[in-house]
C-alpha cells in the first residue's frame, strides 16, 4: 500500500472500473464471494470423495471472477438462470453455502429440499431461478423471465449464464433473437471456458468468437477477460444499464477456464497438464487481491480475515448440512404439483 | 355468472375463454406463431388482437423450443402465458422445454416455484394434412409427471377447461382435435369452469362402457345411437383428462356394465386406451368383467394423404359399432 496509489484511489484517475464505482466494502464483500465459491467448490468436492455426496458435480475453480462480475451490478430482485455449473452464479447472487450444501447432501433443508442436488441448484428468495441439467435449457427461461419484467413494468434485469457448449444449440439462436425483437432486459453471458465437455470451441464452434454470433441478432457482442474481476463488471455494468433503458439483449463472451474436469468423469484427455497450469497462473482470485492490496481498497490483515471467516462459514455450512434431516420417503410425490392451499 | 347459453363452436368457445381469461387478469397474454392479425391458422385467437393489442397478443418467430421456452420463463415469474402451437405435431421441437423445464421445474427446486403455463396443441387426423401434421401426441405429454393432459370433447368444456387451466398453477396441456374447432354446442355466457380431473358420462347404458377421448367421444355417442337400435345399451364416458386420470368414473362404470372398450385416435399401442385397460385390470373392477378388455386406436403407421387411407387410420363409426357389438353379444 504506497501513498501515491491511495492518492490515485481518491482522484479515480486511471483506476481499473470497479475502484471508480465501487466503495471498498463493497469490493470486499465481492472478494469474499469469490472465496466463498472456491472454498464451496473444493469443500463439496472433498465431501463427494468421501462420499456424503453421490451423483456427480461440474466444478467451476478458476472462473469466480466471471460469476461475481456478472452479479456485482446486478440487485437482489434482478434474476438470473444458471447451468449444470452454476454453484458459483448461486453464491456470487447471494445464496447462503449452508443450504447449498444441505442440498448437496440431499437433506430437507437444502434450497431443493433434496430433490434437485448441485445440477439444480436454485434460490429464487435472491433471484436465481435455477442451475440447469439441459445445456441451452435456461436461455429461453431467462428471456420468458425479462418478457414479464417489461410486460409488468418491474424494472428487474435477467442475466442467463452459459457456456460455451451451448452457443450450438437451438435454443440459443432462438432465445437471442427473441429478445431482440422484442428488446427485452436479458443479458446473455456466456462463459467460455474453452470446453464443452472435451471438445474445445474451435472444433465445435464455427466462429472464432462466441460474442461474433450477437450481430446475427443485432446486439453488442463483447468480449472479456473472465478472470478479470474488473474488466467482467464494467461490462456487465454497460449492459445492464442497456438492458434498464429499454434498449434490448447483450451478449457478453467471458473468456475463462475450468481447472477441474467437465464432470467427476472426467480423465483429462483432450487437454494439456501444460495448458491446465498456465491458466492456474492466471488464479482470478489472487490477482483481485493484488490489486486491491496495490490500490489500498484492503490491507493483508483484511484479507486474512476474509479467508478465516469464509473457512468458517464453510466449515459452519457442512456441520448444518450434516446435521440436517433427510426427506422421508413418504414425501417422494411432493411438489411434482402445486398442492392446493 | 351469467347463465345465458348460446350455440357457439369450438373455437369461438376457446376465443371466449381467452378473452375473459384476458379481461380478469392482465398477466394473461396470448404467444404463438400467427395469432396476431393472421388469427392463428385455426381462427381461434381470431380478432384478439384488435381487442388486446399486440403486446398481450404476441406473434412470436417460428420458433417452437425457444417460444415454449419464453412462456415457461413468463409463467415461473409471473405471467399467466397461453402459448398456441400451430400444430400438435410442432411440439416434437419443444419436447425438452415442455418436458425438462416446465414439468419438473417444480420438483426439482422443491416446490420454490410453480409453472402456470398453458399450450394448446391443435391435433388430430381427418384434415388432409398427412402425416407431420395430423398426429395425436397426446400420450407422449401423459407420460410425464408434472403436466396435466386434457383433451376437451365439447365447446362447453373447451371453454370451461381452458378456464380452469388458466386458473391451474401448473402446467396445463390441452389437445384441441382440429375437426372439432367447428362443431357448435351450447355454451354458458361468462365466467365458469370445468375441473381437470374428472371424467363426464355422456350417455348412461347398462351393457358396456365405452371410454373415449376427444372426437371419438361423438363417434362412440353416434355408435351407441345406432347401437340401441340393436338393444345394446352403450354407457358413453368422455375422459376429458388423460393426467391425472378420473379413476374412480371409468371403474364404477365397468363395475356396473362388465365390459370395457376404449376408444382413441392416438396410436394403440402405448395410448390412452392402454392406461385404462390397464388401470381396469389393476383395479378391483377386474372381477367384474365378462370379456376381455377392447381397445380400438390409431392405426400403426403414420397418417396418410389419401382421404380413404387417412379414415382407414383411425377408428370410424362402424369400427366402433362392431366391436361394441362383438363385445356385448359374446361374438369376438
Amino acid at each position: 500500500m504506497s501513498q501515491p496509489k491511495r492518492k490515485e484511489l481518491e482522484t479515480g484517475a486511471n483506476l481499473p472500473f470497479i475502484y471508480r464505482e465501487y466503495s471498498p466494502g463493497q469490493l470486499k464483500d465481492a472478494l469474499r464471494k469469490m472465496h466463498l465459491i472456491r472454498q464451496f467448490e473444493e469443500g463439496a468436492e472433498e465431501s463427494y470423495m468421501r462420499g456424503l455426496i453421490h451423483g456427480t458435480m461440474h466444478l467451476s475453480i478458476g472462473q469466480e471472477a466471471s460469476a461475481m462480475g456478472i452479479c456485482l451490478p446486478l440487485t437482489n430482485d434482478d434474476q438470473i438462470t444458471s447451468t449444470h455449473r452454476g454453484h458459483g452464479h448461486c453464491i456470487a447472487k447471494g445464496a447462503d453455502v449452508g443450504k447449498m450444501f444441505a442440498e448437496f447432501f440431499g437433506k430437507t433443508t437444502g434450497y431443493c429440499r433434496g430433490r434437485g442436488g448441485s445440477m439444480h441448484i436454485a434460490d429464487v428468495t435472491t433471484g436465481n431461478l435455477g442451475a440447469n441439467g439441459i445445456v441451452g435449457g435456461g436461455i429461453p427461461i431467462a428471456v420468458g423471465a425479462a418478457l414479464t419484467s417489461k410486460q409488468l413494468k418491474t424494472g428487474k434485469v435477467v442475466v442467463s449464464f452459459f457456456g460455451d457448449g451451448a452457443n450450438n444449440e437451438g435454443a440459443f439462436h432462438e432465445a437471442l433473437n427473441m429478445a431482440s425483437i422484442w428488446k427485452l432486459p436479458v443479458i446473455f453471458v456466456c462463459e467460455n471456458n474453452g470446453y464443452g465437455m472435451s471438445t474445445s470451441v474451435e472444433r465445435a464452434t464455427a466462429v472464432p468468437n462466441i460474442a461474433d454470433r450477437a450481430a446475427a441478432y443485432s446486439m453488442p457482442g463483447v468480449i472479456v477477460d473472465g478472470n478479470n474481476l474488473s474488466e467482467v463488471a464494467e461490462a456487465m455494468h454497460a449492459a445492464v444499464e442497456r438492458a434498464r433503458r429499454g434498449d434490448g439483449p447483450t451478449l457478453i463472451e467471458s473468456k475463462t477456464y475450468r481447472w477441474r474436469g467437465h464432470s467427476k468423469s472426467d480423465r483429462n484427455r483432450y487437454r494439456t497438464k501444460d495448458e491446465i497450469e498456465e491458466w492456474m497462473s492466471r488464479d482470478p482470485i489472487p490477482r483481485l487481491e493484488k490489486e486491491m492490496l496495490d490500490f489500498g481498497v484492503v490491507s493483508q490483515a483484511d484479507l486474512d480475515a476474509i479467508r478465516d471467516s469464509v473457512k468458517a462459514e464453510i466449515a459452519a455450512g457442512i456441520e448444518f448440512a450434516k446435521e440436517s434431516p433427510a426427506p422421508e420417503i413418504k414425501n417422494l410425490e411432493r411438489y411434482v404439483y402445486t398442492e392446493a392451499a | 355468472m351469467d347463465t345465458t347459453v348460446r350455440e357457439l363452436s369450438y373455437a369461438q368457445a376457446i376465443q371466449e375463454a381467452m378473452a375473459i381469461a384476458m379481461e380478469q387478469d392482465e398477466r394473461v397474454i396470448l404467444m404463438g406463431e400467427d395469432i396476431g392479425v393472421y388469427g392463428g391458422a385455426f381462427q381461434v385467437t381470431g380478432d384478439l388482437v384488435e381487442r388486446f393489442g399486440a403486446d398481450r397478443v404476441m406473434d412470436t418467430p417460428i420458433s417452437e423450443l425457444g417460444g415454449a421456452g419464453v412462456a415457461v420463463g413468463a409463467a415461473v415469474t409471473g405471467l399467466r402465458p397461453i402459448f398456441e402451437f400451430q400444430f400438435s405435431d410442432f411440439a416434437t421441437l419443444a419436447m425438452e422445454q415442455i418436458v425438462n423445464q416446465a414439468a419438473k421445474m417444480r420438483y426439482m427446486l422443491g416446490g420454490a416455484v410453480s409453472v402456470p403455463v398453458v399450450m394448446r396443441f391443435p391435433a388430430g387426423s381427418g384434415t388432409g394434412a398427412a402425416a407431420q401434421h395430423s398426429q395425436s401426441l397426446e400420450a407422449w405429454f401423459g407420460h410425464v409427471p408434472g403436466l396435466k393432459v386434457i383433451q376437451p370433447a365439447t365447446p362447453h368444456d373447451a371453454k370451461g377447461m381452458l378456464l380452469a387451466a388458466v386458473a391451474d398453477p401448473d402446467p396445463v396441456m390441452i389437445f384441441e382435435h382440429k375437426l372439432l374447432y367447428k362443431m357448435k354446442g351450447p355454451v354458458p355466457e361468462g365466467y365458469y369452469t370445468v375441473p381437470i380431473g374428472k371424467a363426464d358420462i355422456r350417455r348412461e347404458g347398462r351393457d358396456l362402457t365405452i371410454v373415449a377421448t376427444a372426437i371419438m367421444v361423438h363417434k362412440a355417442l353416434e355408435a351407441a345411437a345406432q347401437l340401441k337400435k340393436e338393444g345394446i345399451d352403450a354407457e358413453v364416458i368422455d375422459l376429458r383428462t388423460i393426467r391425472p386420470m378420473d379413476k374412480d368414473t371409468v371403474i364404477a362404470s365397468v363395475k356396473k356394465t362388465s365390459r370395457l372398450l376404449c376408444v382413441y385416435e392416438g396410436v394403440k399401442t402405448l395410448g390412452v386406451g392402454a392406461e385404462v385397460s390397464a388401470m381396469i385390470a389393476e383395479s378391483d373392477a377386474f372381477d367384474y368383467l365378462d370379456a376381455p378388455i377392447v381397445r380400438l386406436g390409431g392405426a400403426e403407421t403414420p397418417i396418410p394423404y389419401n382421404p380413404d387411407l387417412e379414415k382407414a387410420t383411425v377408428p370410424q363409426v362402424p369400427d366402433i359399432v362392431a366391436a361394441a357389438r362383438a363385445l356385448a353379444t359374446g361374438n369376438r
